[in-house]
């Protein structure tokens, strides 16, 4: 076992996923011995906690909804509290798969924030139409910014290294996209090496992606727009830092 | 102008201020969010007593109908409301998120305390 595994936390925000939390949590426990999994309950009306709990998770419950964003920090700021040096965000719905986790982990030696890309090769995830042209033109964008191509920059399947740790405990987004695509204009900014890695995904064990092409067109128009405002925002820097605010 | 419209508009304007400054003085409204009501009311009240002056200033600012400068001033006194309300939103949502994230890691804490609690008690719930 690397001794990084035990000091990685992995977070799973969780929004009313009692059909699925339970499996992947235990596949996670299962598949990185010494690995400890942070279940954020997202203000689920069902049993996910309980469910999550029954698994071995550790479980923080939000009084109610604050988006993935909401949720991640909860595990930033958690990990940062308990002494994690490592957060890898997992999807509740079993679309991510936890063995890729090693992967991202040993690109971390040299980065500080490793997406788990799913066009780069590995599996056969594919999207279409506008949702797909959305997906290119940010990955060229923000490829550019980091300086290493980056093929899928809305990837929630990613590790945060100590750096990134300790930037997004401050300032990880809550608004919608912005823990994907603001949070990597952040973590740019601050500095933080960015690298990829191509996983395979899997399909959800519950819920479905939207492709209805109206949806798809919106979800373009708003992920152009959240890239727009986080790059008019001033940069954040990390604290310890001589370039600091 | 007869004397009804001229007594109409001085008491609407009164009305306005006093509701206002009496809402300050009960505290259910703050300094920072009463300023543009407060603004609003006092012009409306300079108008009131002083009809010409609303002729005035129209006429200094090149509006050739009185009236629209007082629909100009109107909407963008609401307008800055409308703008202040919504940056308080935003901050408010920013500190009820902070808070929300921090329950619930102290909700954490106490679960966690708790149980350590009972483990220590001789290992068995019986506290």
């Amino acid at each position: 076992m690397p001794p990084s595994l035990k000091r990685t936390l992995v977070v799973m925000p969780a929004f009313n996923e009692e059909d699925s939390v339970r499996k992947v949590v235990l596949e996670v426990l299962e598949k990185l011995p010494g690995i400890s999994c942070l279940v954020v309950d997202d203000g689920s009306s069902d049993s996910t906690a309980v469910e999550a709990l029954a698994a071995g998770a550790l479980v923080a419950r939000l009084p109610f909804n604050l988006g993935v964003g909401g949720a991640m920090r909860v595990g930033f700021r958690y990990a940062i509290e308990h002494g994690f040096d490592n957060v890898v965000q997992v999807d509740a719905d079993g679309q991510h798969n936890p063995a890729s986790v090693r992967a991202l982990l040993i690109r971390l030696e040299s980065a500080d924030l490793v997406l788990g890309s799913r066009f780069a090769g590995e599996g056969d995830y594919i999207v279409r139409g506008p949702r797909r042209w959305a997906m290119i033109v940010l990955s060229r964008f923000l490829s550019r910014m980091a300086g290493t191509r980056l093929t899928d920059t809305t990837s929630g399947f990613r590790i945060s290294g100590p750096r990134a740790v300790r930037l997004f405990a401050e300032h990880y987004p809550a608004e919608y996209l912005g823990d994907t695509i603001e949070s990597l204009v952040i973590a740019v900014r601050a500095r933080c090496i960015i690298a990829q890695v191509p996983v395979s995904m899997r399909v959800r064990a519950g819920g479905r992606p939207s492709h209805h092409p109206l949806k798809a067109a919106a979800y373009l128009g708003r992920a152009i727009l959240a890239l727009l405002f986080a790059l008019m925002r001033p940069p954040v820097h990390l604290h310890s830092e001589p370039d600091g605010s | 102008m007869s004397v009804a419209t001229y007594i109409l508009g001085v008491l609407s304007a009164l009305v306005t201020l006093g509701v206002v400054i009496e809402m300050l003085r009960r505290r259910r409204l703050r300094e920072r969010h009463a300023i543009w009501w407060l603004v609003a009311g006092s012009l409306a009240l300079i108008i009131g007593v002083f009809p010409g002056a609303l002729g005035w200033a129209a006429n200094l600012l090149g509006v050739t109908v009185p009236l629209n400068l007082v629909f100009f001033v109107s909407v963008a006194v609401l307008f800055l409301v409308c703008l202040q309300h919504s940056a308080e939103l935003t901050d408010l949502e920013t500190k009820t998120r902070t808070l929300a994230e921090t329950s619930a890691l102290q909700e954490m804490r106490i679960t966690d305390l708790e149980k350590r609690l009972v483990e220590q008690s001789h290992g068995g719930p019986d506290s």
